[in-house]
């Protein structure tokens, strides 16, 4: 069935010069409102697009519609009330930041997770970068008018938020990691379970990119549109897939190890000229299709990465560290940065001696990833900023905190 | 890869005065420089050779009640490729660099033409602590709306019991959250 779908990889592709419009495209200025209530804007986002009939000529986003001032509650819990708060902010991807808040305030406080407590941590850091993943990949087809995607993306979604609710009860908003470990101990064969659920989703990656990835109609809207030079991710402080998609071969997993993924063997996936090695003609490293494509052969990688998690699983140990009750931060601060799903997410915690932070500031990676919308979203077409907006892959919860 | 005790040296010996204290036994060693030196000394972070902090990961304001000061913080990191193109590239040069301005109308020099990165950050900082960033392009509140009155995050910050006609009390009807 699959193989039918497979399309021919298109050899040429309209050499469209999206810097010059045809002249018969051009009306007159027009003020359009996209969103904050809008399917392809993923959340509440707005985007006031200013068009010469088609041709957007300036794209202003507007946040701030999901603030609710999770920064001003974190001055006024202690660190593992604030777990659940941190859930809240990328709710696609709350087990990474546990992980990160933790990790941030272990930093601080000088704790140390047992061995056991970081491979289970990071174990549900990779399957919810999968988690996520699909469903970038998926609400991404649905920008693009393919409803399909987004039903195979949730299909094999639902194996990954089973083996969570499994974990910890809660299948969005886990609070899990906490500060000193997890929660609880994993259950009885979860480890079993986990090496099932790989075996049954590594293959549909490659038919997920049989039917999206190489489809046609998907590479046509999507390669060589809203292209980020190297030198501007870099400017604009992107990070996460959107900065790879532009070729620099940058993961805080491997470039600035942290916790145990100093252990683990894997590539990080950057973007490439098209016409070779699975990529279609047409491609170039900075584009949408570039962006999509890092986060599938990511999830390939988080398989790796969790098959050698299996194999290095300590049978015996604490999932947790003995953590004062009243866990007093010291006067000095912390800033620490791990890889998410969608980029570096950072925390910067000042302790003032108290039980309870002095300031609490999140990084979101979205909010650094969507603040160079304006300058991408320069003549192009109307029906293109979806694409450029789906391809950066923003969850609101975390850009307005 | 630079240890932040030398970069210090570095700053100092190109501006000397204008570094006002650095705290380099901590788990975030951090410069302190004089605001209104800041955009030059930001300028030479980024390009001189020996740093190139090219990437501006986080700009976090902190109100100082204390010290009646607000204080901005911004970390930066180098990033770079590494020498072997199909190796990882190659981060180091980590250092957090702040700036002290009065809580009442401070000014800091915008730096979101060194870094357009900083453009939304500095944006968060005004809504959020109410620093006015000099001749930054665009000096609007981000997160909260443009009718808000106050700054959030100010640790004086008094919450609005109305907001539109909408009433905003805490559960209990007192007039600041208990936790």
């Amino acid at each position: 069935m699959v193989e039918t779908m497979v399309t021919s990889q298109p050899d040429v592709l309209v050499d469209w010069s999206r810097e010059e419009a045809p002249a018969d495209m051009r009306t007159e200025e027009m003020l359009i409102n996209m969103g904050p209530q809008h399917p392809s804007t993923h959340g509440v986002l707005r985007v006031v697009l200013r068009t010469d009939g088609e041709l957007v000529l300036e794209a202003v986003p507007h946040i701030g519609y999901l603030h609710r001032c999770a920064e001003k509650i974190g001055e006024n819990l202690q660190p593992y009330q604030f777990i659940p708060k941190t859930d809240r902010m990328d709710y696609l991807a709350a087990m990474n930041n546990n992980h990160v808040f933790s990790l941030a305030v272990e930093k601080l406080a000088g704790l140390q997770a047992p061995e056991r407590a970081s491979y289970i941590r990071i174990i549900m850091a990779e399957l919810n970068r999968i988690a996520s993943h699909l469903v970038a990949f998926g609400t991404f087809g649905l920008d693009m008018g393919a409803f399909t995607a987004v039903l195979y993306a949730f299909r094999e979604r639902e194996y990954i938020l089973d083996l969570f609710e499994a974990a910890c009860g809660a299948r969005l908003t886990y609070s899990y990691i906490t500060i000193g470990g997890v929660t609880h101990d994993l259950p009885e064969r979860f480890i079993e379970k986990l090496a099932e659920f790989l075996d049954y989703f590594e293959p549909k990656i490659d038919e997920y990119n049989n039917l999206i990835s190489y489809n046609h109609i998907i590479v046509k809207r999507t390669a060589n549109l809203g292209v980020i030079t190297p030198e501007d991710a870099i400017g604009w402080g992107l990070t996460g897939p959107c900065l790879r998609a532009c070729g620099i071969k940058w993961d805080l997993r491997k470039c600035v190890p942290y916790d145990l993924y100093d252990r683990f063997e894997f590539d990080i996936p950057i973007g490439v000229e098209g016409g070779s090695a699975g990529i279609p003609h047409g491609v170039v490293p900075g584009d949408c299709w570039s962006r999509y494509w890092i986060r599938m052969e990511e999830m390939k990688q988080s398989v790796r990465i969790l098959r050698q998690c299996i194999a290095q699983f300590p049978k015996e140990g604490q999932h947790m560290a003995k953590v004062p009750k009243n866990l007093k931060l010291p006067a000095d601060e912390v800033y620490f940065e791990g890889e998410n799903p969608r980029g570096q997410l950072g925390f910067l915690v000042v302790g003032d001696g108290s039980a309870i932070p002095y300031r609490v500031k999140a990084r979101g990676p979205c909010f650094c990833n969507l603040s160079i919308t304006t300058h991408v979203c320069r003549n192009v077409l109307i029906a293109d900023v979806p694409a450029i907006v789906g391809s950066i892959d923003i969850v609101l919860g975390e850009v307005d905190r | 890869m630079r240890a932040p005790e030398e970069i210090v040296e570095l700053l100092k010996r190109e501006f000397g005065e204008v570094i006002r204290g650095a705290k380099m036994d901590s788990a975030h060693p951090w410069v302190l420089v004089a605001a209104d030196k800041w955009h030059e000394i930001a300028r030479f972070l980024r390009d001189d050779a020996r740093l190139h902090c090219n990437l501006l990961r986080c700009v976090s304001g902190v109100d100082r009640l204390a010290d009646n000061e607000i204080e901005v913080v911004y970390d930066l990191l180098s990033v770079r490729p590494c020498t072997e193109p199909a190796e990882p590239w190659v981060g180091g040069n980590a250092i957090a660099i702040k700036v002290r301005v009065p809580r009442d109308g401070g000014h800091v020099p915008t730096v979101s033409d060194v870094w357009p990165a900083a453009e939304w950050h500095e944006r968060e900082a005004y809504d959020l602590f109410g620093v006015t960033f000099d001749n930054h392009p665009d000096m609007r509140r981000i997160l909260c709306p443009d009718d808000w009155v106050g700054h959030p995050l100010r640790k004086d910050y008094e919450f609005p019991l109305e907001y539109h006609g909408i009433p905003a009390s805490t559960e209990f009807g007192l007039k600041s959250p208990v936790h």
